[in-house]
């Protein structure tokens, strides 16, 4: 990363990944985690579960956190360009595509292509989720965090609000 | 599958027509707003405010638009934004709601960024964003969990197995995401092809 302009790596790099990004944003966390951290270098993995926590607590979609990663490589227009790069060509695509799709059609290619997509895009949210557990959840407490608002969030309706200040609270105790 | 008689049973009070499309403000402002309430998810706040508070779809055209957004690539709710604006508006509508979406939040986050370089180090904040992760990662384990519960009751070998080969290739053999679609994606279509004209027959 010498030469390379930041910005165009920035744009180049989520411009591709948003194109590969099926099951949205929480699908696209492990490859975000292996070009940043891992490729590029961009953040460390600490810096990395913290833009994610940030992400999971601020307003907006959570594709957001492309933001984070492109201020720490680049600053504000680092920023700018990695958000529209990560939304703007498929926002495009899906522009032109329901055109296209207009009119309802009798195929039924579509719905079985959906079909086929869920195991995999299921298979990469959990993948995020080991990725991301095996930066935070390095203590036993920390652990036993994550499965208590894991349980909590399946079996409950709480707003997720109050579980990311639960987690917060307890950090600030020193307890995770 | 809903009968078609009955279009949104749980909405019996909401007409399906169509009010007057509205003006690229008003689509910048409703998408800022339902953006700026969506802690942990928009899609809530989306459909609420476009099916139910401002009656610019009905139920049904909602799914519709929703589905086909979320077979595309990107962000779900990001080419709903796009979608949606220029169903209504032509593409400066799409614009229009593609910025209401991303502008706000976008800024709020740039800020948090500035404030977190410079503070991300305060040992504080630190735990205090420590704790705050480990919830997070909870929450996306209890949303997987939910989303896998329709597979697991169905049982289907193939369907449990590429999910379990994607997360073993992309969380334990941290294989790059393009690889592993480019063999997973033609592997599942075949399957499910395979599978359905089984069951048809």
């Amino acid at each position: 990363m010498n030469t390379e302009n930041p910005l165009w790596a920035l744009i180049s790099t989520f411009g591709l990944m948003s194109l590969f990004a099926v099951g949205g944003a929480a699908a696209a966390v492990p490859e975000m985690h292996r070009i940043a951290v891992d490729v590029h270098h961009w953040m460390t993995d600490k810096q990395f579960a913290d833009a994610y926590a940030i992400a999971q607590l601020s307003p907006g979609p959570n594709v957001l956190i492309v933001t984070l990663i492109g201020y720490a490589v680049a600053g504000i227009p680092g920023a700018l360009a990695a958000t529209l790069a990560m939304c703007l060509p498929t926002a495009l695509v899906a522009y032109y595509v329901s055109r296209l799709l207009n009119r309802p059609s009798q195929s039924r290619w579509p719905a079985l292509i959906q079909a086929a997509l869920v195991p995999l895009s299921i298979g990469l949210m959990a993948a995020s989720a080991l990725i991301l557990a095996q930066s935070t959840d390095r203590t036993i407490a920390a652990v036993l965090l994550t499965a208590v608002v894991a349980v909590i969030a399946s079996v409950s309706r709480i707003n997720p609000l109050w579980l990311l200040l639960a987690g917060g609270l307890l950090g600030f105790a020193g307890i995770v | 599958m809903s009968p078609d008689s009955a279009p949104a049973a749980q909405e019996p009070d909401i007409p399906a027509v169509h009010v007057q499309p509205p003006g690229l403000l008003a689509l910048f402002l409703a998408f800022a707003r339902m953006s700026l309430a969506g802690f942990g998810g928009v899609l809530v706040f989306a459909r609420r405010a476009i099916v139910e508070q401002h009656r610019w779809m009905t139920a049904d055209e909602f799914n519709e638009t929703f589905a086909l957004c979320h077979f595309l690539p990107g962000p779900n709710i990001v080419n709903l934004s796009m979608v949606f604006g220029a169903r209504l508006r032509g593409i400066a509508g799409g614009i229009a709601a593609f910025a209401g979406l991303l502008l706000p939040p976008t800024l709020i986050m740039t800020v948090l960024a500035v404030i977190y370089a410079r503070f991300g180090n305060v040992e504080v904040l630190s735990r205090i964003l420590a704790g705050i992760s480990c919830a997070a990662v909870g929450l996306l384990i209890a949303v997987v969990f939910r989303m896998m519960t329709p597979l697991l009751k169905r049982m289907e070998p193939i369907a449990l197995l590429l999910m379990l080969g994607v997360f073993l290739a992309i969380g334990v053999a941290r294989l790059p995401l393009q690889a592993v679609l480019l063999v997973a994606i033609p592997v599942s279509i075949g399957a499910t092809f395979l599978l359905r004209r089984k069951v048809a027959a």
